[in-house]
């Protein structure tokens, strides 16, 4: 089966993906070596955990049921603190779990573009996490995915197992070393919510001016199964480009996705989520909040209804804070039933006037009213997140606040 | 307390007032009435100092200080209130956020929310949903908070229920409160197209406002009388 899979990646290898600007992949150093043992986290400097608790890691494991921290192609540390859940580096799940091959490469197809391509020719780890049948792990589990050499490429990938009736919560910090300038991450993840489980998962990115990133998710989610993404990237980034895929294939499944995004001048975000509601009664919802300070935004959001019953929103909210920057959001519905419910929202445009001088009337001068309204723009309450979870969304909110007025 | 002199003003390139002379002494609400589109709004929303409206001439003075050219939040500071006809709604932000920004007396929100029947929206977002009540009532409750010493309030009983009439009444009567043994604190100035304001308010003078121009000023009652039977007809063509 790996045969195959290779030779599939091989004819993929020069696929240039639908979407995003093409990377030209050998500009990137790969990194490899046979060394499996973790690096251990005393040998980050000041400067990297700095980074890295700015992303929403906490470095010294408490309260969290597990962790995973992986720096370029090397592990530093991978923990579990609670039974019934696994928290391995992925080379290592393959080869303890035999059962992982009829997983692995189904959610996300090996041969999607150059980039799944590369992910599976170069592997160089990623995380594999599992919440066993009924286990609730309501402590978060942490994941960080670190580049700290300039110019390498990090090809990683992930899987996350939510077994039948258990619950994960799982934020990951993806981030850059300071002094690094220029590489591209390739993330793959591939998430499986079995039986009436749930899996949140809140992602904080924080690369560097010159980065390029690649993620590439698939998401399956059975019967009363429930899969919650937040995605928050409010860091410079040169070229951002994914658009997860989740298929519903359960009666009374349900996805939710929230997305905030702020595009800082040379910077290109072009992200979104599809869902396709294949099983009766399955709900879904996509939310994108984006702000530009002069990078360019695409928001994009598909919602494919196969089955009557379903019910479906799509929301993309844009604001333009300067006079250059672009906001394009492009919403799509695509209904194959009578009594499929699906609904969109779009709204990009400068903060209206009115409402800055409203609030200056209660006696907030000009930047105190826009700060308030972008702020409030931004507060997603999102449905079903730990309050632990909100907070660090939050946080990397209010920390971002001053560089956008 | 406020003084306007040969008031002309432009929005989008249309003169929409022409020359207003007005004079709110303090402790005094005064009272205008006019036709829709006959400058009344643009009147309030220049003297909070709203940008769309562009001054061409004349003079707007608030505690003897000249403001005409003053951005909004300084004209909200120095004790200018403004509780608008429709406020805009905004999105994320919460109506109790927004009462925080006014409550420059430290007093409690949820005391008065609970008073003035309004708990329940303080954690929505701003005028999202609300109906004409509701807008109401939170732009009156903004006001109290806010305690300014000049009230100007945009017709504040247009799309309330009648229960609700009553409410705001008491919220009104609250804001520009007139004491028998000492002079009102607060001055008020007031766009009223029902008269309902009348009950609620002792107010002291009124005028009638037609295409940017003051035409009469007097008894607030003795004038709503005159248009509740005549219109504005007569105002027209009487200039007191």
């Amino acid at each position: 089966m790996s045969e195959v899979r290779r030779t599939r990646a091989q004819q993929a290898k020069d696929k240039k993906s639908t979407f995003g600007t093409d990377v030209d992949l050998l500009k990137y150093q790969l990194l490899s070596d046979d060394k499996t043992d973790p690096l251990g986290l005393d040998g980050l400097t000041h400067e990297d955990r700095a980074k890295i608790i700015q992303s929403g890691i906490d470095l010294d494991d408490q309260d969290r049921a597990g962790t995973f921290f992986q720096t370029d192609h090397r592990i530093v540390h991978c923990a579990v603190k609670q039974p019934g859940l696994e928290v391995l580096p992925m080379a290592q799940a393959l080869k303890e779990h035999a059962w992982l091959e009829e997983l692995y490469w189904q959610a996300v197809p090996v041969d999607s573009d150059k980039y799944t391509a590369q992910a599976e020719l170069h592997f160089q780890n990623g995380y594999f996490i599992r919440a066993l049948k009924g286990q609730r792990v309501t402590t978060p589990i942490q994941a960080c995915l670190y580049m700290k050499h300039d110019n390498t490429a990090q090809n990683v990938h992930n899987l996350i197992v939510a077994e039948e009736g258990s619950e994960l919560n799982i934020i990951t910090g993806c981030a850059t070393a300071p002094s690094l300038q220029s590489g591209i991450h390739i993330g793959i993840s591939e998430f499986y919510v079995k039986r009436g489980a749930k899996l949140t998962f809140t992602m904080i990115h924080d690369w560097a001016e010159e980065v390029m990133v690649r993620p590439r998710s698939g998401i399956v989610v059975e019967e009363d199964g429930l899969f919650l993404s937040n995605y928050v990237s409010l860091k410079p980034v040169r070229s951002l480009q994914m658009y997860p895929t989740t298929r519903l294939i359960g009666p009374g499944a349900v996805a939710r996705f929230h997305s905030i995004l702020l595009a800082p001048p040379g910077c290109e975000l072009d992200t979104g989520a599809r869902v396709v509601l294949e099983a009766s009664n399955t709900r879904a919802e996509i939310i994108s909040r984006t702000i530009t300070t002069g990078g360019v935004i695409k928001a994009r959001g598909h919602l494919v209804g196969l089955k009557p019953n379903v019910k479906a929103h799509l929301e993309c909210h844009g604001l333009i804070l300067t006079e250059e920057g672009i906001i394009h959001a492009i919403p799509e519905l695509e209904a194959h039933r009578s009594g499929a419910e699906m609904s969109h929202e779009a709204a990009v445009g400068k903060i209206a006037e009115e409402e800055i001088e409203y609030l200056m009337a209660r006696g907030l001068s000009e930047e105190e009213a826009t700060a308030t309204i972008v702020r409030g723009f931004l507060n997603v309450q999102i449905e079903g997140l730990p309050p632990e979870l909100q907070a660090k969304v939050d946080r990397a909110i209010e920390e971002s606040e001053k560089s956008m007025l | 307390m406020l003084e306007i002199n040969d008031l002309w003003v432009d929005v989008n390139g249309k003169e929409v007032l022409k020359g207003v002379n007005l004079t709110i002494p303090s402790g005094e609400t005064h009272i205008l009435f006019g036709k829709n589109g006959s400058g009344k709004s643009s009147l309030l929303m220049t003297i909070m100092g709203f940008r769309r409206y562009r001054v061409r001439q004349g003079r707007i003075s608030f505690k003897g200080v000249d403001i005409t050219k003053l951005p909004i939040h300084e004209r909200a500071k120095m004790g200018i209130g403004l509780a608008f006809q429709r406020p805009p709604s905004i999105r994320g932000v919460k109506t109790r956020d927004v009462f925080n920004v006014c409550n420059i007396n430290s007093v409690s929100c949820d005391e008065l929310a609970d008073k003035f029947n309004f708990s329940g929206l303080l954690e929505r977002e701003l005028n999202v949903g609300f109906s004409g009540g509701e807008m109401k009532k939170s732009e009156l409750l903004q006001l109290l908070l806010q305690d300014p010493e000049l009230v100007m309030l945009d017709e504040p009983e247009s799309g309330v229920d009648l229960e609700n009439l009553q409410i705001l009444g008491k919220a009104i009567n609250k804001l520009l409160e007139k004491y028998l043994w000492r002079k009102r604190a607060k001055s008020g100035l007031v766009i009223s197209h029902l008269g309902f304001i009348l009950n609620y308010i002792e107010a002291d003078s009124g005028y009638v406002l037609l295409d940017g121009r003051i035409h009469c000023h007097g008894n607030p009652r003795e004038l709503f009388k005159g248009i509740q039977r005549h219109g504005y007809r007569e105002c027209i063509e009487c200039q007191r």
